[in-house]
């Protein structure tokens, strides 16, 4: 049985679709109504959506599956792509957030892009992303998400550099754009290698049979794939761009950058858990590179000035954590942490737009200082946000990141889950430090610089997503009973059978509950242990915020200590000199490369046979011209030659 | 009676002339002459076989002949004028202009 808005569910992506295009087509004409347009959009898309969750809730959870297709988009031979889309929790939670984070984002943006001078386009952009990543969301086959994929990585191309006058803006989007299309490589691969090995591409044949595939062809789909999640969602070693792209506008960095298109790669992976899990090296690739990016990124965080690359480093390193959850198979926090993550850090992006809004465009936080008394409200939506981060208790991070942790600790990886929690500690220290420097102390502003308050359709979105950031995590508050793993566990689970978690630790096991049919992740770590569990999660953000309090608050003089530098400040200051070595490895070899292409193989070899041929036809042409003599008579003898030789040849045959 | 042979005969004599007057006369119009010549030799030998096999198709052919000869003396005698006027000479030795 289906609802009829399961019917309709193509509005959501087409809305937004349909804003891109009036605005792409007619927005020089209406520049004044473009955000509201774009915001109406969203809105109607997130209220489809919201429409589409409260069906799906009032089914029972084994029937929260619906497909539908539109039109087959390729046929050939067994080959056989439609453009369809899938109706399943995860994607309706996919959606929620895409919609609802970006209706407030758009909102925001009223205020933030008012006087742009191409303000219609802008919005147009924005809607045309959000309709790549519902597409990419709502996709039930993996040709049509990596349609949704490829427009995400155009869309944010064109809206890092939306102000591509700026030469840093417009280097930035190339960056991003070349960074995924690395990572889009092996997604690619990956799809067709999942072709090769099932057949088709649609989501639930693919998903269903994945436990019969072999472990070699599992781990090679598997990496293939996280290739691209790890392009997307900015992990080691293709996080390079995400920091770079916040040149964009500040929302674009919101939406993007911290609620939508990097979260599309834990997305992709959690959807494809039941092949991750038949490999456990993927696994262990996943969660290794998510732990070492939460760690390194956390620890460049620690160093940077600008408040929006802070921002990005933190964002990098919360993607880390997902990864790493999904890697020991806590699927179902990961897709939590996704959820909370994108309220906070949507919530503190948008303030930091705030900030540079009211001061001047400074982005420069040792610049700032005491901003908590010019903008009382985005100060005290930033610190919701900034509580969430670090994991004090009540605040939404504080669930997702515990249940991340005890995740770890439960399938067994002690050296991952002491990672994970220096990688806590450094949250609580960089973010901390950014709040303490932004916002309290004495101001450090040049003078005659003012700060001032954000207008109120700035001020409203922050006011709301701070709620959702405050509150969110009570959604989901333990991982066995809270109402989103419940919700999210049909789509997440690899394996319904308690008796084997043993034998798999890191795949994410879902209990059916026979009277209900009501579908519970299993926790790893129940009872008194989680208890210290959590407090020892909690210790270590707390702790970082302690370290930053007693260097930015406390007295210690942090801006003279920078006249020394040590060696691992620069390192962290200069994110590990990683842009250089790429830039030595990969620009510097491929301009050698393209030195001995240009100037070698093509002036020597290719021009040089060109021009030889053509002086072995002049030197042929000095023997050929003498036969044109001028002479008639000489002409009139050859033609008389050819006749007789003709006349010769025919008696000759003749006989 | 005279025989088909010494029509033949005749028409050979001809046309070695033409050929000769072609190859060894530098005056264009002379040249011009001497294939008219030589055309008219080979219409002799069209009619002379036409006899011979007793149908009309040697000399509808040569009726073709005249007609091509009568164009390509138009063309002809309109480019020798045309040289002429260039180069006051009729001598083809003169118009060696595209010489390699």
């Amino acid at each position: 049985m289906s609802a009829p808005i399961f019917e309709a569910a193509w509005l959501v992506p087409a809305l937004p679709l349909l804003g891109a295009a009036i605005l792409l087509f007619a927005g020089k004409r209406m520049s004044k109504a473009a955000g509201g347009l774009a915001t109406v959009m969203m809105a109607g898309s997130f209220s489809v959506g919201l429409w589409i969750f409260f069906e799906l809730l009032s089914m029972p959870a084994a029937e929260r599956l619906h497909t539908s297709t539109l039109y087959t988009f390729i046929k050939a031979g067994t080959f056989e792509v439609a453009l369809d889309y899938r109706i399943d929790p995860l994607s309706v939670l996919m959606i929620l957030v895409v919609t609802g984070v970006g209706s407030l984002i758009h909102l925001y943006s009223i205020g933030y892009m008012r006087g742009d001078e191409r303000e219609s386009r802008f919005f147009a952009y924005m809607n045309l992303f959000a309709f790549s990543m519902l597409l990419l969301v709502m996709a039930n086959n993996m040709l049509i998400m990596y349609v949704g994929w490829e427009l995400v990585g155009l869309s944010s191309y064109l809206l890092i550099g939306f102000w591509f006058e700026r030469p840093a803006a417009s280097t930035a989007a190339k960056k991003a754009f070349i960074t995924n299309r690395v990572g889009d490589v092996g997604f690619a691969l990956g799809i067709m290698l999942i072709f090769v090995h099932f057949g088709t591409l649609d989501f639930s044949r693919v998903l269903s049979e994945a436990g019969a595939l072999g472990t070699g062809a599992a781990t090679a789909i598997a990496l293939l794939l996280f290739a691209g999640a790890a392009g997307k969602s900015a992990q080691i070693p293709l996080h390079v761009w995400l920091p770079d792209a916040m040149e964009g506008p500040t929302p674009v960095s919101a939406l993007i950058h911290a609620a939508t298109m990097v979260t599309a790669g834990v997305y992709m992976v959690g959807r494809a858990h039941p092949i991750f899990a038949q490999s456990p090296v993927a696994m262990d690739v996943v969660a290794w590179i998510g732990l070492a990016t939460a760690l390194l990124a956390a620890f460049i965080a620690f160093t940077q000035d600008d408040i929006k690359r802070v921002l990005a480093y933190s964002t990098v390193s919360q993607l880390g954590f997902m990864f790493l959850a999904l890697g020991v198979g806590a699927t179902s926090a990961a897709i939590f942490h996704l959820f909370t993550h994108a309220f906070f850090k949507a919530l503190m992006f948008l303030g930091a737009g705030s900030v540079m809004h009211g001061s001047n465009d400074e982005t420069d936080i040792t610049k700032m200082g005491g901003l908590g008394r010019a903008m009382p409200w985005t100060a005290a939506t930033f610190v919701i946000g900034w509580f969430a981060i670090i994991g004090v208790p009540g605040f939404s991070g504080f669930f997702s990141k515990d249940q991340i942790l005890a995740g770890v600790y439960g399938s067994g990886g002690t050296i991952l889950w002491v990672g994970a929690l220096v990688a806590t500690f450094g949250t609580g220290f960089y973010m901390s430090r950014l709040v303490f420097l932004t916002f309290f102390g004495p101001s450090r502003a040049p003078e005659g610089v003012r700060a001032h308050e954000s207008p109120a359709v700035m001020v409203w979105p922050l006011a709301l997503l701070a709620v959702a950031a405050a509150g969110a995590g009570w959604f989901g508050a333990t991982v066995h009973g809270g109402g989103f793993h419940r919700f999210v566990a049909p789509s997440v689970c690899a394996a319904h059978d308690p008796a084997h978690v043993a034998e798999q630790p890191r795949v994410q096991t879902c209990t059916v509950d026979a009277a209900t049919g009501e579908v519970h992740p299993l926790e790893r770590e129940g009872g008194a242990g989680e208890l210290v569990l959590g407090s020892v999660a909690t210790a270590a953000g707390v702790a970082g915020l302690g370290a930053a309090g007693f260097m930015y608050l406390g007295g210690f003089p942090w801006q003279r200590r920078r006249e020394r530098p040590t060696l691992v400040w620069k390192a962290s200051r200069n994110k590990f000199f990683v842009d250089e070595v790429y830039q030595f490895l990969f620009t510097g070899v491929g301009k050698a490369v393209a030195a001995t292409a240009a100037f070698v193989v093509d002036r020597r070899v290719i021009d040089g046979t060109v021009s030889r041929l053509a002086h072995g036809v002049g030197a042929l042409s000095v023997v050929g011209r003498k036969l044109q003599t001028g002479m008639v008579r000489t002409y009139a003898v050859g033609v008389l030659g050819g006749v007789v030789a003709l006349g010769v040849l025919l008696v000759a045959r003749a006989r | 009676m005279i025989l088909p042979a010494q029509y033949l005969a005749l028409a050979g004599l001809l046309f070695a002339t033409g050929v000769v007057g072609v190859l060894a006369r530098r005056n264009a119009i002379v040249m011009f002459m001497s294939i008219e010549l030589m055309l008219n030799a080979v219409n002799l030998t069209l009619v002379t076989f036409a006899r011979m096999h007793g149908n009309l198709d040697g000399q509808v052919l040569a009726f073709f002949v005249m007609i091509v000869a009568a164009a390509e003396a138009v063309v002809g005698l309109a480019l020798i004028v045309s040289i002429f006027r260039r180069t006051k000479s009729v001598s083809v030795d003169d118009a060696g202009e595209l010489r390699g």
